[in-house]
């Protein structure tokens, strides 16, 4: 220390003193700031920070439920849920998409058309929602994922379950298929009941029965840390699963019917609806060309659905519900029934067949389908019976001219002609039973007596579902009681009751038995224009075939088969019930330009009364 | 004090009560200051186990620095004041060229260089052993000199305390440049400097803000003070951190969750949280009555280390001794301010918990100090 200079030490100790207890008193001072700062979050604030922390690491996630099954009669399947590994890419996780789509690219097989998909995806999602990017990864796949995770931070493979349809082509149109929720249905859908499931039905019954198979969601509460890695499940909410239905359908007897339809080339495009007349339960629903359901799953690629909605053979279109034809000589029964009830004929009374026929004060001539083939009609005395069985022209020319466009009207709509028959599927087009108001609103003019004449043979603008076919002819089956058909028939075991549709009481019951036994002898008589397919029959069976023109033909024009281009020739119809004493299955078959319904389609519809009643005969005589 | 008055006072044969000092006097080491320290040692190395996922290899690691500091400790509580008083203006020259040439030579991350290599020496910054040394090179200073300072005195020494603080503070390291700069201002204050000078201190800096908020302060820097104001404004940036240790804070409760049962830490919503936002881990698990068992030791500690201050017999060690504890308190005070939203986020650890070797050597190094200081004076006393 200098000796210059001169120290007070007892100042500086006091000075020095004095300072350090100013500090004491700011150290404690600011400690007690501290102290108020903890106790005030800790204390005052800690219900909301308490809250805040839990915000963070609990978080609610959707169980999606298991969508419900879809059995036939005989509880086979034909909808289940496979399931299938799916790569997933969750955004907010992903540090470089470009990059890591890239490395994907590199590691799999991942198509441009893919990530596009990928890409249109992540336009609909939810904040941390994985989207998809491929589907059912194969092991090996799976297996380079986990080699590869620590490069590829928010990919994660997922396991789901997949819709699956075993029989494929079979049960597309009625059974249809599921797909993913697209940016339309996610507006309109439940958000939190549908919040964990990415699939909906789009057509056919997955569409109609949507949420009955789809089921009720189920909640976990699960703690994730700050990366958004679940660590574990605190409470879960179980999700009820969708119920299973079974159907009407037996897929043995579908199968027949869709193979015999395609026809031995495989190409035939028709429709054959087959139904119980008791229930009202479709036994059979098949339209053909079809398409494999599996491939809209999830997301069908852009080829493919070109491919199908172009074709020529419209496989998309469902013809059973959907496609509308001119029923042709097979509504006769119907308006033979009309007639009788109207008391315009009897059973009895009987007209001349000059092969065509002539309104009174007209020069035109109406042919009966007989003129092409040989000249003198059907006889000179022809009753309803042999109308029926030789299907004559001329008969029901006379008899619709007679019965009048309104009996005739109000009568086929009895038989739900013209009308929605309600089945519990999707798009079903209502067919045309014209009437003299229908005429005045679509073409602003009167009807016409020579357009009376058209609809009593089944053409001119009468145009009928396959759907509609089997229901009248059905209902002539069960004598007037017309039921709703239904392809559902129980829901988790339970049978749901068979809906009436409508009661036709007739002023004489006997009218039906006239009527059938016509139908009867259609194939089972020498005349009949399906004999062929009564030979070698167990059972007996009751029909009527049906010829209908595609193009009308001019008057004193030859209908030449050959000529007509293939597209413009004659659907061949059919339409019958079996066995005749107690009818179980009603058939309604059109196959589309093959000419006629005798040849054509009443053959398929003996496979498929022989596919359903031969089993059941058989069971019947064991006992 | 005439040494026989001192003698007739004592009672015959009480020459065994008076006998040289005790053994931990002999080793330098001050028991009070000593026990509490290592309270707090085991009471951090508790919460660091947790604040680092529960990760032993950090818990070594930390042992490791502490057993390096504790020994350092005792190495310079064996020094004599005396010897560091004259290394004291040397060590503030070798310091100051070494800030010199950080911007040349020295390493660091995030845009920030605060580390120098040395061959032959490990890595270590410059900024840390600076910590101690200005205050010392300021108490030397003053301490020949007659207190209270006089204006001429008080701006060398401001020159010794803001020329290693600004050049800290441009590296930058504003946590560090403002420890650095308040231990050299309480020996200021401590010597007595007139209130005037505060006075007129307090009046510049208000003046100065504007300039330096516009010209000196770096984005990242500003922003931290912003999000102090309104931690909403910047949810996921800036002020996510403060967000989630207010969070982690508040939900500990009174009572805390449990030792490893704080959700924001152990699930890793809290960020840096075994280094600088470590006390939230120690709010949330152990709750207020944590904190306050915390708060208590760093009292005691305080308490202990102005004690020793107070009972120097000579201005330097007096000084110094105040110098390092008050400091000490900054430490506490800024850190735990800041992670519970009262200060703007500064880089400072809170002492002797926070993982980082460099701070808990140079803290316990101080502490070496206040024994050797302690030691001292029990020895004049006698």
């Amino acid at each position: 220390m200098p000796a210059s200079i001169l120290k007070d030490t007892f100042l500086e100790s006091r000075i020095y003193f004095g300072r350090l207890l100013l500090a004491s008193v700011i150290i404690l001072s600011l400690l007690g700031v501290l102290v108020g700062r903890y106790s005030y979050l800790q204390i005052t604030q800690h219900d909301i920070y308490k809250t805040q922390s839990d915000r963070n690491r609990v978080h609610v996630q959707s169980v999606p439920p298991t969508r419900g099954l879809i059995y036939d009669r005989y509880g086979k399947l034909l909808a289940e849920n496979q399931p299938s590994y799916t790569l997933t890419l969750v955004k907010e996780r992903v540090k470089d998409l470009p990059q890591s789509l890239s490395l994907l690219q590199a590691l799999l097989t991942v198509s441009d058309a893919e990530i596009e998909k990928f890409n249109k995806r992540q336009r609909s999602r939810r904040p941390f929602e994985g989207v998809p990017l491929r589907f059912r990864l194969s092991e090996e796949e799976i297996a380079l994922l986990a080699v590869n995770r620590y490069r590829l931070p928010g990919v994660e493979v997922k396991a789901e379950l997949v819709r699956n349809y075993p029989y494929g082509e079979l049960f597309a149109h009625t059974v249809g298929y599921v797909g993913r929720i697209n940016e339309r249905e996610q507006k309109r859908i439940d958000p939190v009941n549908y919040a964990g499931s990415h699939h909906i039905g789009k057509i056919g019954l997955e569409k109609k029965y949507q949420e009955l198979l789809h089921g009720q969601v189920g909640f976990e509460n699960v703690e994730t840390d700050a990366r958004g890695r679940v660590l574990r499940v605190l409470e879960r909410t179980d999700p009820v699963p969708g119920a299973d239905i079974q159907l009407f359908i037996d897929s043995k007897v579908q199968e027949v019917a869709y193979s015999a339809l395609l026809g031995a080339d495989g190409h035939s495009r028709g429709s054959l609806v087959a139904i119980d007349p008791k229930t009202g339960g479709v036994i059979a629903i098949v339209s053909t060309p079809s398409f494999n359901p599996n491939y809209f799953v999830n997301g069908i690629s852009n080829k493919n659905y070109s491919a199908l909605r172009d074709s020529l053979d419209l496989p998309l279109f469902n013809r059973s519900l959907q496609g509308q034809y001119p029923p042709g000589s097979t509504v006769k029964p119907i308006f033979g029934l009309a007639g009788l009830d109207y008391g315009t004929i009897t059973p009895q009374s009987v007209i001349y067949d000059p092969g065509w026929y002539r309104l009174p004060n007209d020069e035109r001539r109406y042919r009966d389908w007989t003129w092409a083939v040989r000249r003198g009609g059907h006889g000179k005395k022809v009753d309803l019976h042999q109308a029926i069985v030789e299907s004559c022209d001329t008969y029901f020319y006379d008899l619709a001219y007679k019965l009048g466009i309104d009996n005739i009207h109000e009568f086929g709509s009895k038989f739900g002609l013209g009308k929605l028959s309600h089945i519990d599927l999707t798009s079903e087009s209502k067919g045309l039973l014209p009437s003299r108001q229908w005429k005045r609103d679509n073409y602003r003019s009167p009807w016409f007596p020579g357009e009376t004449l058209s609809l009593g043979i089944g053409q001119g603008y009468m145009l009928t579902t396959p759907l509609q076919l089997a229901i009248s002819t059905a209902t002539i089956a069960s004598r007037g009681i017309r039921m709703q058909p239904r392809v559902l028939k129980s829901i988790n075991g339970e049978e749901q009751e068979p809906v009436v549709a409508e009661v036709i009481e007739l002023q004489d019951e006997q009218s039906w038995q006239v009527t059938i036994d016509g139908m009867r002898d259609v194939i089972h008589s020498i005349k009949g224009t399906a004999r062929r397919i009564g030979k070698g029959a167990q059972y007996k069976m009751a029909g009527k075939t049906g010829t209908a023109q595609v193009v009308g033909i001019k008057q004193g024009e030859k209908y030449d088969e050959e000529m007509v281009a293939i597209r413009n020739r004659d659907h061949a119809l059919f339409v019958g019930f079996a066995p005749l004493e107690n009818p179980q299955i009603a058939i309604a078959v059109i196959v589309e330009n093959a000419g006629h319904g005798g040849s054509k389609a009443a053959p398929i519809a003996r496979k498929v009364f022989d596919a359903y009643l031969l089993p059941r005969l058989a069971k019947d005589e064991k006992k | 004090m005439d040494s026989k008055d001192f003698i007739r006072q004592m009672p015959l044969h009480a020459g065994s009560l008076v006998a040289g000092p005790t053994f931990w006097q002999r080793i330098h080491i001050d028991v009070p200051l000593m026990l509490l320290l290592l309270m707090l040692t085991a009471y951090g190395l508790i919460v660091l186990f947790s604040a680092s996922g529960q990760q032993w290899s950090t818990l070594y690691r930390q042992g490791t620095f502490f057993a390096i500091a504790y020994a350092g400790m005792l190495i310079i509580a064996q020094i004599k004041m005396q010897m560091l008083r004259r290394w004291a203006p040397w060590l503030f020259l070798i310091g100051v060229c070494m800030l010199i040439a950080i911007p040349f030579f020295g390493t660091g991350a995030k845009g920030a260089k605060r580390w120098l290599s040395i061959a032959g020496l490990p890595r270590f910054q410059p900024s840390e052993i600076m910590k101690l040394v200005v205050p010392m090179a300021v108490a030397w200073y003053l301490a020949h000199r007659t207190l209270p300072p006089r204006f001429k005195y008080v701006c060398i020494a401001m020159i010794l305390i803001f020329l290693p603080a600004g050049l800290i503070a441009i590296q930058p390291d504003l946590g560090t440049a403002i420890l650095i700069a308040s231990s050299g201002l309480f020996v200021l204050l401590l010597a007595g400097l007139s209130w005037r000078y505060v006075l007129a201190a307090l009046t510049l800096l208000g003046a100065s803000a504007y300039p330096v908020w516009v010209y000196m302060l770096h984005d990242y820097q500003k922003g931290r003070i912003l999000t102090l104001i309104n931690p909403e404004s910047d949810k996921l940036g800036s002020g996510w951190n403060i967000m989630q240790s207010k969070t982690a804070i508040g939900s500990g409760g009174l009572e805390g969750k449990g030792w490893l049962e704080g959700t924001q830490s152990q699930l890793n919503f809290l960020p840096e949280s075994h280094t600088d936002f470590i006390i939230a881990v120690l709010a949330e698990e152990f709750g207020l009555v944590g904190v306050l068992i915390l708060l208590a030791i760093y009292l005691c500690i305080i308490a202990r280390g102005l004690m020793i201050g107070l009972q120097a017999q000579d201005s330097f060690n007096r000084l110094v001794a105040g110098s390092i504890t008050l400091t000490f308190f900054v430490y506490v005070f800024v850190n735990m301010g800041m992670v519970s939203g009262l200060l703007p986020v500064v880089g400072v650890p809170l002492p002797l918990v926070s993982q980082g070797g460099t701070s808990i050597v140079t803290l316990m190094a101080g502490f070496g100090i206040l024994m050797a200081i302690s030691t001292e004076s029990k020895r004049i006393t006698r």
